[in-house]
């Protein structure tokens, strides 16, 4: 374990300097930006009042009112950003964001395909007006063909990278995993990307354009079952919760409401200590649960077995003390659950800031530290628009008169 | 995509020491195909993740393992002892001129061996020491066991994965390992920026089952602010008051869609009822709805049955390619739900030239991998070779950078050092 003095004293933030513009919405490009805001960089968001994000009208909401300003959702992902709300169909507005342009070394857009360049602020101009840009542009596919781009969603980018298909029971039909799963692989993938065009620019001054198929990413991490296929013709299909060499290997039900805990038992070791956990019953000597491949074998007895002495006992004590035997189980928690978890406590995880809407409400934080720039949200989300004036007048440095005229005219609304 | 040429390679100056288990491999394999000179270092005889399945002609096999194939691609190999005094010695020079250690072993495993980052930053103070570990350096849970089953349960996705009334479920092909790592090699690149301006290295600390969290979207936000738990609901989403089917089966499989309308899906589905019209199979109902006004927020599950039957008629028409092919032309909102087959045999999903090629010597056969999972119009991010045999790259390491002798190298592989 690393004792505290063992490590690097905390000194800053890893991006401070780096200025981000940001068009994205939804997941990806928000989830990306708030790690970059995280860790120090300057992000401001240009949003629409006329489009807002979806994320923007979508629950949960302070008191269950539906608000603008009122969604967790979408603050969760905002926090420690700027936000401003720019009409990017205005030419006014388009001139404002060039203007931004100028000002960042990161722009991400995640309109579907071709809608930036339309917009006037695809690569090319951006290039023209900051040639050193790093620019991002995600979206669920980008192709070349004679058709538009697909408009979708991460649920529809899930189902094309193959994740319904080899999820659920044997034979059922495909279940998918929750939300948008493809989202999540989307946005820690462009992190690598922004962070390795970074140090290229670092060492050489030149920028470049980051585009994203947001299910070539998906299909990315599922490569060696893509192999397995290749090579082998085997085409994978959902097995519940079995593992191809491991037994007992499932979720059970225990004490409680919907409870559960999975245990998963690859090696004769851990086999031994689950053993010893359930007090050795004689069932635990049968011959047919001696080996590994004899559990496996029988694992439909032994899951049955296993769920009678899970059923009355709690989730949390099975996991606490089977993982004292070295055995692998863990809680399948829940939402409640996540705010309960100890490990999350210790880690930080949870950071609870106060929203001007919202009041005090919990933000993620990165899945890892880093021991001397240690990033986390700092701020609460913005409101929409709430910075408008600060951008004009402190990084644009317009005067009020030019401000006020923008509003007038809708373009800053 | 972009057609600039991708001659340049983002990571080429730098050198990443390699010592995780399949835990962590999939960090420095990224690092590598963006350019980075990655040693995988193995015990003797190789490592365990080369026993992970499935297999090359599904044959366990520790040179045939397509687990390690596709997390080790592009790394060179060297086997070394590190729990030997030669073995930490070697290790050391090793480090001299390297930039990053990526490790996964327990907590505490390479303090105890005098390899921890406190003596590591003595020996190379701008050294940026990656740790993955299932839960973390410190905390009640560090020690706890970490397979994908236990991330997946512990990151709150099982509980909302599976179907009401039904067990929770994982998703069956294993790949959280490569997503933890993934956020292991950004974490690494933002030390890394640091340090470039800085000089300073310094020790990461990442808990793979924390990089899941995110994929749960909003369902920490629901207990913290409506103590509401969300459930799963297997090919269904609760939209507000209203229940609807997401999962629909078409004539050859399923295929994803959304019900009703607003900003998002107004003119998609108009678009769909249009061309069921155009074969006398849209209901009245789906004729004469105002799209932009028919929010599933605030609409309710009656409404949703009515139109999930209608939609669903006319889709158990089609196939699924069918269903595609009309959705990308016509702009209607819907996914094919594809097999891994579908994914492999149908290029037409993916952006030209995404599948790679990959010659295997060893087997006698060349092997096709997925492509990058993004791309940089100036910098490459490909994989350049398949991955190493068991300390293929000793010689080529040992002797041609160590300046190790011949016989040096004989006395430390008959003290099974290397």
């Amino acid at each position: 374990m690393k004792s505290e003095e063992d490590l690097p004293m905390k000194i800053g933030k890893a991006l401070e300097g780096l200025n981000v513009l940001d068009f994205s919405w939804v997941v990806v490009g928000p989830l990306l930006t708030r790690h970059l805001a995280d860790h120090g960089a300057t992000v401001i968001r240009v949003e629409s009042s006329k489009h807002p994000d979806t994320l923007r009208t979508s629950a949960p909401f302070k008191d269950n009112q539906p608000g603008i300003d009122r969604s967790g959702y979408v603050a969760n992902y905002a926090a420690g950003k700027y936000s401003i709300t720019l009409d990017l169909t205005h030419p006014k507005g388009v001139e404002i964001a060039k203007k931004l342009v100028t000002w960042a070394d990161i722009a991400i857009e995640s309109f579907a395909q071709g809608v930036i360049d339309r917009l006037g602020l695809g690569y090319d101009e951006l290039q023209k007006i900051k040639p050193d840009i790093i620019m991002v542009s995600t979206s669920q596919l980008r192709h070349n063909d004679p058709y538009p781009p697909f408009r979708g969603f991460g649920m529809h980018g899930a189902a094309l990278a193959g994740f319904y298909s080899v999820t659920g029971w044997p034979g059922g039909e495909p279940l998918g995993p929750y939300g948008a799963y493809t989202d999540g692989i989307a946005f820690e993938t462009l992190l690598v990307a922004i962070l390795a065009a970074l140090s290229y620019h670092q060492r050489t001054g030149k920028g470049q354009h980051i585009e994203q198929a947001q299910v070539e990413s998906g299909v990315h991490v599922l490569a060696p079952a893509l192999l397995d296929y290749g090579v082998n013709g085997r085409v994978a299909s959902p097995i519940g919760n079995n593992h191809p060499y491991a037994a007992p290997h499932n979720a059970y039900r225990c004490r409680g409401e919907d409870r559960w805990c999975v245990i998963a038992v690859f090696t004769d070791a851990e086999w031994q200590g689950f053993c010893d956990e359930v007090g050795n019953p004689p069932w635990t000597k049968d011959a047919r649960f001696a080996t590994q491949r004899q559990r496996k074998k029988n694992e439909g007895e032994l899951d049955r077995l296993i769920e009678k002495w899970t059923i009355s006992r709690s989730a949390e004590k099975i996991m606490l003390s089977l993982q004292a035997r070295g055995v692998p189980a863990s809680i399948v928690q829940t939402g409640e659950d996540l705010h309960r978890d100890p490990q999350l406590k210790h880690r930080g995880h949870y950071q609870i800031l106060n929203h001007k809407v919202i009041g005090l409400h919990s933000y993620d934080t990165p899945s890892f530290v880093l021991s001397r720039t240690p990033g986390k949200p700092e701020r609460a989300a913005p409101l929409m628009g709430e910075h408008n004036e600060y951008v004009c007048q402190n990084i644009l440095g317009m005067s009020d008169e030019e401000i006020a005229e923008l509003v007038i005219e809708g373009i800053l609304n | 995509m972009s057609e600039l040429q991708q001659s340049d390679k983002a990571l080429e100056p730098y050198r990443v020491l390699d010592l995780s288990d399949d835990k962590g491999n999939a960090c420095g394999k990224i690092l590598a195909d963006l350019g980075a000179d990655v040693i995988k270092i193995e015990k003797p005889g190789g490592d365990a993740a080369r026993s992970i399945g499935p297999f090359y002609g599904s044959i366990p096999h520790s040179e045939k393992s397509l687990f390690w194939f596709t997390y080790n691609a592009g790394k060179r190999s060297i086997t070394l002892n590190i729990e030997s005094a030669d073995g930490q010695e070697i290790f050391r020079r090793l480090l001299e001129k390297a930039d990053f250690v990526i490790e996964s072993f327990s907590p505490g495993y390479l303090d105890g061996l005098g390899l921890g980052y406190a003596k590591l930053s003595q020996v190379n103070p701008r050294i940026i020491m990656v740790s993955i570990t299932p839960f973390g350096q410190t905390g009640p849970y560090r020690d706890f066991r970490g397979p994908e089953i236990v991330l997946w349960a512990m990151s709150g996705m099982m509980y909302l994965t599976g179907e009401p009334g039904q067990p929770p479920v994982q998703i069956s092909v294993p790949h959280l390992r490569y997503r933890a790592g993934t956020q292991a090699a950004a974490a690494g690149l933002m030390a890394l920026y640091w340090r470039e301006r800085t000089g300073e290295g310094q020790f990461i600390d990442i808990s793979m089952r924390d990089s899941i969290l995110w994929s749960t979207l909003h369902a920490q936000q629901f207990w913290d602010m409506n103590k509401v738990n969300l459930v799963r609901e297997g090919a269904w989403r609760q939209i507000g008051s209203t229940r609807i089917r997401i999962v629909f089966p078409c004539k050859d499989g399923h295929v994803v869609f959304r019900l009703f309308g607003g900003p998002a899906f107004a003119e998609g589905q108009r678009a769909l009822v249009e061309w069921m019209d155009s074969e006398g199979m849209a209901s009245e109902l789906l004729k004469n709805i105002k799209w932009e006004e028919l929010h599933a927020s605030t609409s309710n599950t009656a409404m949703a049955d009515e139109l999930g039957e209608d939609f669903g008629k006319f889709l158990l028409t089609k196939t699924k390619d069918e269903l595609w092919q009309e959705a990308l032309k016509r702009r209607f909102i819907l996914a094919p739900v594809n097999t891994i087959e579908e994914i492999s045999e149908s290029p037409h999903y993916m952006t030209d030239n995404f599948w790679v090629t990959l010659e295997h010597d060893e087997l006698g056969d060349s092997i096709t991998y997925p492509g990058p999972p993004a791309r940089l119009s100036r910098t490459a991010w490909v994989t350049k070779r398949r991955a190493p045999l068991i300390g293929e790259h000793n010689d080529e390491v040992y002797r041609g950078e160590l300046g190790l002798t011949q016989e040096n190298l004989l006395t430390l592989k008959q003290a099974a050092v290397i």
